[in-house]
């Protein structure tokens, strides 16, 4: 193979600020090659008619998914990240925030919100990926506790739609203790019988995995989502081996065992809503069974 | 003995006072002047070095080739009443993670940690000290048996992280430590853990949620190793020293975060350099925690613990 077209340096050289969530413009192609117009991409919750393929998708897509009407209340939206390490390393963290909050008009990796489905209250997070790679600091620990808080509080099934890299360097230490502190918020959840389902999508990897995603009465994800502790560069990298076809995706951690299922998008708001009322020992409403 | 590079200074005194004290021996010159001048020039040159060491000169003791690992902080700790117990009853027992019963006086503690290896051989045994997902749910299944007979645990942290594996991402490396960290929230009975080594991201965590958290003086603990910050961040493995002051990760970092409860002192030149007081640090650092611990009744033990936990994080309203 001719060198010129090789890529010699390893890594992702993608800047985090410059990681897309929702397509924009008018064409959509996707990992397999096909051609789709964005308009009948929304139309179809950005699930590729031609083969499936889901794409990365925020809260705001998210939230209309699940919510009734698209009606619900946001919590404690107004938290922000502050910057307790000064931390500087090609760019000082307050400027990766700032810049990442005016490219997604988002406050931080996390949205939280209370509404209807299919008719019954239910607390969700939904972390968006376009902010710093949905990267979990303090701002993204404290609102999920915050949101369990809502939970136990009102009696309200949680939903966790993991989406993120994993643990945000910029806030070091602090961040690797969210795990901490979002499982022991989820221990008090387990306490009162409150069901909690983590849904896992593309991707979901580092300290998410390590922590919530992987800690729900049941784990369910969508299809072909990565799903990992150390992704596959890493483990390529360190083990030296090929890696397997697939690995890493929702089918190989379904078959290892470590979800209970994966549904399609447009299936979550009827599958989750059915577990919902199984486990609980509730009627099965009208709108799960169709 | 192995020299760091910031150590240097000290190797050339220390080789000068050998070959003073071998010139005393061989002749009859008399070298008592001499040796001692040389003695104090060490010892000011010891002071000035470990007095003012740079984030990443701490991350090089923490992996100094002669620091003590887990093994020899219980073996000194606990002398022949150290039972090692081995097996996550599923898939195999983990030598990265070892764990077992012991008694400091008449207290029975279950230790945990994560275990290195001292030579290439025992090196890899131990796998460089990161675990697999059945090293996790051995210290998980020692911690519910330390729970079930009441008995407090104690976890000791050196760990270059978990091991980023095939296997053991097929087998759950993420649910295995997420797991832990859920059942160490609420575990009734009291742990303590310390920071003895490299305290790397999750695969620390994983064992590390304790009432009262301790890191040794020359260690560090944060969500990342500084090499690996430095090539996502700078895009290069050559910003380590830089990454290592980024992200605050020595135990006074900590402890002004609020993250631990206390820095436990190391002999002048760090662990290795004098392991019988470094043991001693550590055992009478359980001892302390253990006697603030021991009378709290297990519904206020985890209340405190998660509330402790809760209040980490700074973020603006």
């Amino acid at each position: 193979m001719s060198a010129w077209f090789k890529r010699t340096d390893k890594g992702i050289q993608t800047a985090t600020e410059d990681k897309k969530d929702t397509p924009k413009g008018l064409w959509y192609k996707t990992p397999s090659g096909k051609i789709i117009d964005t308009e009948e991409l929304k139309k179809n919750l950005y699930v590729s008619p031609e083969d499936g393929y889901h794409v990365r998708i925020g809260s705001k897509e998210y939230f209309e998914l699940f919510f009734d009407e698209n009606k619900f209340e946001e919590l404690n939206e107004k938290l922000t990240s502050k910057d307790p390490l000064k931390f500087e390393d090609t760019k000082k963290y307050p400027e990766r925030l700032k810049a990442a909050q005016e490219k997604t008009k988002l406050k931080d990796a996390v949205r939280t919100a209370v509404g209807k489905s299919l008719g019954k209250d239910i607390v969700i997070a939904a972390m968006d990926f376009a902010f710093i790679g949905g990267s979990m600091g303090s701002v993204v620990g404290e609102k999920i506790a915050r949101a369990i808080n809502y939970s136990i509080e009102n009696k309200i099934p949680f939903l966790m739609i993991s989406k993120s890299g994993g643990a945000r360097m910029m806030e070091a230490s602090l961040s690797l203790m969210q795990l901490v502190k979002t499982s022991a918020k989820l221990a008090q959840l387990a306490e009162v019988k409150i069901p909690y389902i983590s849904l896992c999508t593309d991707p979901t990897t580092g300290g998410t995995t390590a922590s919530y995603a992987m800690l729900g009465d049941i784990n369910i994800a969508e299809p072909n989502a990565l799903i990992a502790f150390a992704g596959p560069r890493v483990v390529k990298d360190t083990t030296g081996k090929e890696l397997p076809e697939g690995f890493q995706r929702s089918e190989f951690v379904l078959e290892h065992g470590f979800l209970d299922a994966i549904y399609e998008r447009k299936n979550l708001k009827k599958q989750v809503n059915l577990y919902i009322d199984l486990i609980q020992n509730l009627p099965i409403r009208s709108e799960v069974k169709v | 003995m192995e020299y760091l590079d910031f150590e240097m200074p000290i190797k050339e005194l220390e080789d000068q006072l050998q070959k003073c004290q071998i010139i005393g021996e061989e002749s009859d010159v008399d070298v008592t002047a001499t040796c001692k001048k040389i003695e104090k020039k060490l010892a000011t040159a010891k002071k000035d070095i470990y007095k003012n060491l740079t984030p990443w000169q701490r991350v090089q003791l923490s992996r100094h080739p002669s620091r003590p690992y887990t093994l020899d902080y219980i073996e000194a700790i606990c002398g022949d009443t150290f039972m090692e117990l081995h097996g996550d009853r599923n898939v195999k027992d983990d030598k990265a993670m070892i764990g077992g019963l012991g008694k400091i006086g008449d207290q029975s503690f279950m230790f945990i940690g994560q275990q290195k290896g001292y030579n290439t051989k025992t090196r890899q045994y131990r796998n460089f000290g990161m675990a697999n997902p059945e090293g996790y749910r051995k210290a998980l299944r020692l911690m519910k048996m330390a729970e079930k007979f009441g008995i407090p645990v104690v976890t000791l942290l050196d760990t270059p992280g978990a091991y980023p594996g095939l296997e053991a991402e097929e087998r759950g490396q993420g649910e295995a430590i997420a797991r832990n960290i859920l059942e160490m929230t609420r575990l009734k009975t009291p742990i303590i853990t310390i920071v003895i080594g490299e305290g790397a991201s999750g695969g620390a965590v994983g064992i590390g949620v304790g009432d009262r958290v301790y890191m040794m003086e020359n260690t560090w603990y944060t969500v990342i190793s500084p090499e690996s910050c430095s090539s996502i961040l700078w895009r290069s493995w050559e910003y380590k020293e830089q990454a290592a002051a980024a992200l605050k990760l020595t135990g006074t970092d900590m402890k002004k975060l609020k993250l631990i409860d206390g820095i436990i002192k190391e002999p002048v030149g760090g662990a290795h350099a004098d392991r019988a007081g470094a043991f001693a640090k550590v055992k009478e650092q359980i001892v302390i925690a253990f006697d603030e611990l021991k009378d709290l009744s297990d519904t206020d033990l985890v209340i405190q613990r998660m509330d402790k936990y809760a209040d980490m994080g700074v973020y603006k309203e």
